[in-house]
């Protein structure tokens, strides 16, 4: 039992702080590089592969890392701290371990391996409109013919869908079930849109599109797609973690400087008590999401499952909360698109959303809550 | 970072549980489990068992009994005792004045109460609150005044837990009225069976008697009884209030007691959505909870409690008081029996609901008010 990083852990957090988060340390920065396409800075990600943190979960003999969840939990949170846009939790931890998990080795060193050197962008298409988060595809489906298989139907959104070098795409197999294809990017119809924190999203529509089986045709890889999802709630747990702590830490910087009355905003309890309850709130998140990551490392799919869920669940009330409150003790100025702090909450509403809200896991864990006695998080 | 505990911790943790709930009688750990009044009796045997396997202290300094253990090792030695339903030490003796006598106590004092403290065979009340002084304990009226070998005690104390059953009272007295009020305080130590010292009942919503009112009369007090420094009990009272915040809000039993509804109210459980959701809700409050005492337990250092162990009392006093409100719901009607005897039909749990409910309103006011708590959070953390 132990919550503190090791030396290379920090060493890496540093380095990460070093560059992500010294690119962003204005927010202008970020604003130019949400206001065009692609929506984050190229330049950037390629120093990002170059520092080996594209690369960071994928095997060695894929062209990665091999690193562990408390590494890739760390790039996140350093990620979330400065809102960066920067696609690493949708492109590598998301289609990247969609790949690692299900693809072949010649699959894995291919893709991964462009992933990783930061020459490649990969994009999940999975959800589909709609229909709720799940771990299935039904309104895209698969057809083989001679040999070949192709896709038809719409995903909608598709994070960095129009970007993407390659499609991650998921669709219903004609035997039942889901399989999972490649699709090259401009093979797809796509039309890109920024979402409201100003990452970007894509429907892609897709019409008798040629398309790679990802690992063994035809198999239905429902289950891996399902635990992909989770370490990536993990992973989206870790960066709405960074960014709720900058976002109380604005709003406690605010309350300090800010003057109405004649007096800092600090003066007011009514404030600095609800200053408190964010306190609490990141504390708690705090504590569920290092359990989480460290639960991925342990590596069984359904305790898994469930630490997935408790931390989104966790995630989603701190998160709202935190928000919600840094925006109103701001006052006006926390409503404007200049100032940092209405970012950071339309970012935590995104990651909220990514993968399931609160109540869709509160809904999960309610179905079982008959199944276990009290929870022992050291059992 | 590592989620699994060491092999020494693990067998720590296992000896712990095995020592719970095999030594401490079944019929006291029946009652706490399912949430009925202990006996003094039954207190005082339960503490005898862990004092003589040397469990009821574990956090005093080792020359006293203390063990020398990790804040992991206390803190599974504390959860562990929850879960097995076996009576926390009682915290006026074992969390209150044991280490403040440890660390400002004449040798002497150390002699005579520490090792019957441990024991509970002294059992302290606590002399803090008077009508006038509650959050700002500071302005407390209660006075002591010098008279040749002894302080004479005049003044009322209120909201004394249990005052029904002390031997002693450890007793913050104004000492100098003439000063910044902090400065003119000192802490004296009263046998209650001095004359002038009166104990009467305060009932409280839940139909129980669990508080007092302290009432001295020119109580003559040796002045070895004096703790500390003269004038010097701000400083104790801090030291002692910060030892009370820690472990004052019982994870352990919050979980024990969720757990054991959900198997009592099963059936109501299975078919309403809506309870599910909440008890979802509240194991996965309880858990983070949780988790954020082992951080902060194996983050202390040096006994100093962490800062964040406001957000401990806050948070879990919040969910104390959300398990009891769950329980009355799931009790339904049966909740309004709670006067009903034992040839009542209705089920012991579900009738004794709604006054527990009504008892653990205290959770957020007693041990430094969630407020005060908030208070020193912003300040002391968020630096507002
Ligand atoms: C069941 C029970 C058992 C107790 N046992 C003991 C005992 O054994 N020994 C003992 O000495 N005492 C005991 N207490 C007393 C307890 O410590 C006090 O009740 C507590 O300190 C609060 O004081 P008060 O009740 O006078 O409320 P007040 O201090 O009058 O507070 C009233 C309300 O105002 C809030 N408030 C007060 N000051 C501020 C502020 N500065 N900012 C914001 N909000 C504020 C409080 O949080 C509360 O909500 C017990 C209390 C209870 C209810």
């Amino acid at each position: 039992m132990d919550f503190t990083y090791d030396d290379e852990q920090v060493a890496l957090r540093d380095a990460v702080r070093g560059l992500v988060g010294r690119t962003y340390a204005d927010f202008e920065t970020r604003r130019r590089a949400v206001a065009e396409d692609p929506g984050f800075d190229e330049k950037l990600w390629t120093r990002m592969a170059e520092m080996g943190l594209l690369g960071l979960p994928f095997a060695e003999e894929d062209g990665g890392v091999g690193a562990g969840p408390v590494e890739i939990g760390i790039v996140c949170r350093e990620i979330g701290r400065v809102v960066a846009p920067e696609p690493f939790l949708t492109s590598v931890v998301l289609a990247g371990g969609l790949v690692s998990a299900c693809g072949t080795p010649e699959q894995r060193q291919e893709v991964l391996g462009a992933l990783s050197a930061g020459e490649s962008v990969l994009a999940f298409a999975h959800d589909e409109p709609g229909r709720r988060w799940g771990p299935t595809a039904e309104a895209v489906t698969a057809t083989e013919g001679g040999g070949s298989w192709s896709l038809t139907g719409v995903k909608e959104p598709v994070p960095h869908g129009a970007r993407a070098d390659v499609l991650v795409v998921s669709a219903a197999l004609p035997g039942g079930g889901t399989g999972l294809f490649l699709v090259a990017g401009d093979d797809a119809d796509r039309s890109g849109y920024a979402a409201y924190d100003g990452s970007r999203a894509a429907r892609v529509r897709l019409d008798g599109t040629a398309a790679t089986p990802l690992g063994h045709p035809g198999q239905d890889v429902t289950s891996s797609i399902a635990t992909v999802q989770d370490i990536t709630r993990v992973m989206a747990a870790n960066q709405a973690l960074g960014a709720m702590q900058v976002a109380l830490r604005s709003t406690t910087d605010y309350l300090k400087s800010r003057k109405q009355f004649g007096v800092t905003l600090n003066t007011f309890q009514a404030l600095t008590f609800r200053a408190a309850d964010m306190y609490v709130s990141q504390e708690l998140t705090h504590s569920m999401v290092e359990w989480a990551t460290m639960v991925v490392a342990q590596g069984d799919p359904a305790a898994l499952a469930d630490a997935a869920s408790r931390a989104a669940l966790q995630v989603s009330r701190g998160g709202r909360h935190i928000g919600q409150e840094a925006i109103q003790l701001h006052g006006g100025i926390g409503m404007t698109a200049e100032y940092a702090v209405g970012t950071y909450v339309a970012h935590l509403t995104m990651l909220d959303h990514l993968l399931g809200e609160g109540g869709f896991q509160l809904r999960r864990l309610a179905s079982d809550v008959t199944g276990h006695g009290a929870l022992d998080p050291l059992a | 970072m590592q989620l699994e505990l060491s092999e020494e911790d693990e067998a720590f943790r296992a000896q712990m549980r095995e020592f719970f709930t095999t030594q401490v009688p079944e019929e006291i750990r029946t009652a706490v489990i399912e949430g009925r009044e202990l006996t003094k009796e039954q207190m005082v045997r339960s503490a005898q068992i862990l004092n003589d396997a040397g469990l009821a202290v574990p956090h005093w300094p080792e020359e006293h009994g203390g063990r020398g253990w990790s804040d992991l090792e206390r803190h599974l030695w504390f959860e562990e005792m929850q879960a097995a339903g076996v009576p926390a030490p009682l915290a006026f003796n074992a969390s209150m004045i044991g280490p403040v006598l440890a660390h400002f106590g004449t040798e002497e004092q150390k002699r005579e109460f520490l090792p019957r403290t441990a024991s509970l065979e002294i059992w302290w009340s606590q002399g803090f609150s008077e009508p006038d002084a509650g959050s700002d304990l500071a302005s407390l009226r209660t006075s002591a005044v010098r008279d040749g070998d002894d302080w004479v005690v005049n003044g009322q104390k209120t909201w004394t837990t249990l005052g029904q059953h002390g031997d002693w009272i450890f007793t913050l007295v104004r000492t100098d009225p003439e000063v910044k009020k902090q400065a003119g305080i000192s802490m004296l130590l009263i046998d209650m069976t001095s004359p002038g010292v009166e104990v009467r009942p305060i009932q409280l919503i839940d139909g129980g008697h669990e508080v007092n009112e302290v009432w001295f009369t020119d109580v003559r007090v040796p002045a070895r009884n004096l703790v500390g420094e003269l004038n010097g009990g701000w400083t104790i009272a801090k030291f002692l209030l910060g030892n009370e915040r820690v472990g004052v809000a019982p994870v352990g039993a919050t979980k024990r007691t969720l757990a054991h509804a959900k198997e009592l109210a099963a059936d109501v459980v299975a078919e309403d959505p809506l309870l599910r959701a909440r008890i979802a809700e509240l194991e996965n409050e309880l858990l983070a909870l949780e988790l954020t005492a082992l951080r902060v337990a194996a983050h202390s250092t040096g006994g100093e409690p962490h800062p964040a162990s406001s957000v401990l009392k806050l948070k879990g006093s919040e969910l104390q008081q959300a398990v009891s409100e769950l329980v009355v719901d799931l009790a339904g009607p049966g909740s309004l029996a709670s006067g009903a005897g034992d040839d009542s039909d209705l089920e012991g749990w579900a009738r004794r609901a709604t006054p527990v409910y009504l008892n653990l309103r205290k959770a957020s006011i007693y041990g430094g008010s969630n407020e005060v708590q908030r208070q020193i959070i912003s300040r002391t953390i968020l630096g507002l």
